[in-house]
């Protein structure tokens, strides 16, 4: 470089320096996002998948009539586990098995009728889902059932 | 801030010796200097291949499940094309560049004392990276893949022993197969890396140590006419650009050739008409081929790795061969040699492509 270096024009409000870092900058910007967005998408494809079946609208869980009295079964909603618990004859709850502290799968007792978390304590009611004691600070989140001749329906409340 | 941070840094890591050689370093600027940017070119081919490596290993799965999960990749997963053939194109502009960055080494003498083990670390790294892409090119499971396999397991079972050694080591077993999958896999993805950065450390450590060689050109002015430009940050911001525009020759290629995915291979179909080595076995391939016409069955096989076996010791030993700074006899016969070997490469490579084409 034997140019000599020229001053800038006096009304010139930006230097050439100034001006080239900018550009570089700049389109350093683009080759970041360029790099980053298809790198970003291609990871996240796992993720919109398993959103795309989360997307699930209703579950039909045949022969439940043969549950015994009381008693829970676990069965899938949108990818995560619920439970379907059998009261008595006609009375059924079903309910989300992801525990609202930290997300572990929440258990069914008959003997004590109530539904608990092995992981840190929390006791939910089994008929409503609502958080008794421990540390729990949310109900469990309840679907709608409707059982018709051994074959229950299972959707979003 | 960043000073106090630096310094409590430096007190216990004695940082400021490696900084302070880095900043003195200097790189000669002369006419040949243009092929200084070939390692830097290798290297980051190499980085591409890391990330994009990566990248892939978390949605391939080896074993019976390859072939789909690389189809998957290929035309499910979003800019998962993109993932795939930017690997399979740095792949091989890498080995280009290897290839380049090798024979620049040879005709600037730049294997001289002290230099040897930086030749041979680098030839090393070569094999590593064909061994790379052999092992690579059979992780699909298409058919290209299975027939590629098939072959160049092939050549080595024609020395007397081997058969057997290949078959219960690389192949898992009398056919290419789902085992042979796995091992290549675990070879790619752990094995090789394990070996190769290390000897890429080694390779890049001597380079440090030993400063950029000079051309005999250079060697021969007197030291007051030798020209030389400081490593921070002249030749620094010249090789970024060189990598910019690496990565803007793989970003074209990758758009405009996208790397497609044959069909399933099948043990049972014929292999396709055609079918023929990547370009950096081509020469290879082609030699054994010629010589099984003049020595014909496994005898000219065997002839010919024997052939292969010399020239590269012949090729691993120059260093020692051209060993001195001034010009002589040794050292006219080693670039004449270099010559014949590049000029029987390129040859061979040219009719290997003009029989299958």
């Amino acid at each position: 470089m034997s140019d000599c270096p020229q001053e800038p024009e006096p009304n010139s409000s930006i230097s050439r320096r100034a001006f080239l870092r900018a550009g570089a900058a700049a389109a350093g910007a683009c080759y970041a996002a360029a790099l980053g967005y298809p790198v970003y998408e291609y990871l996240a494809t796992a993720a919109h998948k398993a959103e795309a079946e989360g997307a699930q609208k209703e579950v039909v869980l045949n022969d439940i009539d043969k549950l015994p009295i009381p008693s829970a079964l676990m069965f899938k909603f949108g990818g995560r586990p619920a439970l379907l618990i059998r009261h008595g004859e006609s009375s059924w709850t079903a309910l989300s098995a992801v525990c609202t502290h930290l997300g572990c799968t929440v258990q069914f007792s008959p003997e004590k009728n109530q539904i608990f978390c092995a992981c840190h304590g929390g006791i939910y009611d089994p008929a409503t889902g609502a958080n008794v004691s421990g540390p729990p600070p949310k109900p469990l989140s309840p679907y709608r059932v409707v059982v018709d001749q051994g074959k229950a329906v299972i959707s979003r409340a | 801030m960043l000073q106090t941070v630096y310094r409590w840094i430096d007190e216990r890591l004695e940082i400021s010796p490696i900084i302070d050689h880095a900043l003195k370093k200097r790189v000669p600027d002369h006419k040949h200097s243009a092929w200084y940017y070939w390692g830097g070119i290798c290297l980051f081919f190499f980085m591409v291949q890391v990330v994009t490596g990566i990248l892939l290993m978390i949605y391939y799965r080896p074993g019976p499940d390859a072939y789909d999960s690389v189809r998957q990749i290929t035309y499910e997963i979003r800019f998962g094309w993109l993932i795939r053939s930017v690997h399979a194109w740095s792949a091989n502009l890498m080995i280009g560049a290897v290839f380049v960055h090798m024979f620049s080494v040879f005709f600037m003498k730049a294997y001289r004392n002290p230099r040897e083990f930086g030749w041979w670390s680098g030839l090393a790294l070569l094999a590593l990276c064909m061994v790379f892409g052999f092992s690579g090119y059979l992780l699909p499971m298409d058919e290209l893949a299975f027939f590629a396999t098939r072959v160049g397991l092939a050549i080595p079972d024609a020395l007397p022993g081997m058969s057997q050694l290949i078959s219960a080591l690389l192949r898992g077993g009398p056919e290419v197969s789902s085992a042979t999958l796995q091992r290549f896999f675990a070879l790619h993805v752990v094995v090789l890396p394990a070996i190769f950065v290390p000897l890429l450390g080694f390779h890049l450590w001597l380079v440090q140590k030993h400063g950029n060689a000079l051309p005999p050109s250079e060697e021969a002015k007197p030291a007051a006419e030798r020209r030389s430009i400081p490593f921070f940050p002249n030749f620094a911001m010249r090789d970024m650009a060189v990598w910019l525009m690496a990565l803007n020759l793989l970003a074209l290629l990758v758009a405009l050739f996208p790397l497609q995915l044959d069909v399933a291979a099948d043990a049972l179909k014929p292999a396709p008409v055609g079918i023929h080595p990547e370009w950096y076995f081509m020469s290879q391939f082609e030699a054994l081929k010629l010589l099984g016409h003049v020595i014909p069955g496994t005898l000219g096989e065997f002839v010919g790795l024997g052939v292969f076996g010399v020239g590269m010791g012949m090729w691993a030993a120059i260093p020692l061969f051209d060993s001195r700074v001034t010009t002589s006899l040794r050292a006219r016969l080693t670039t004449w040699f270099g010559l014949l070997f590049l000029a029987a490469l390129i040859l061979l490579t040219i009719i290997g492509y003009i029989e299958v084409l």
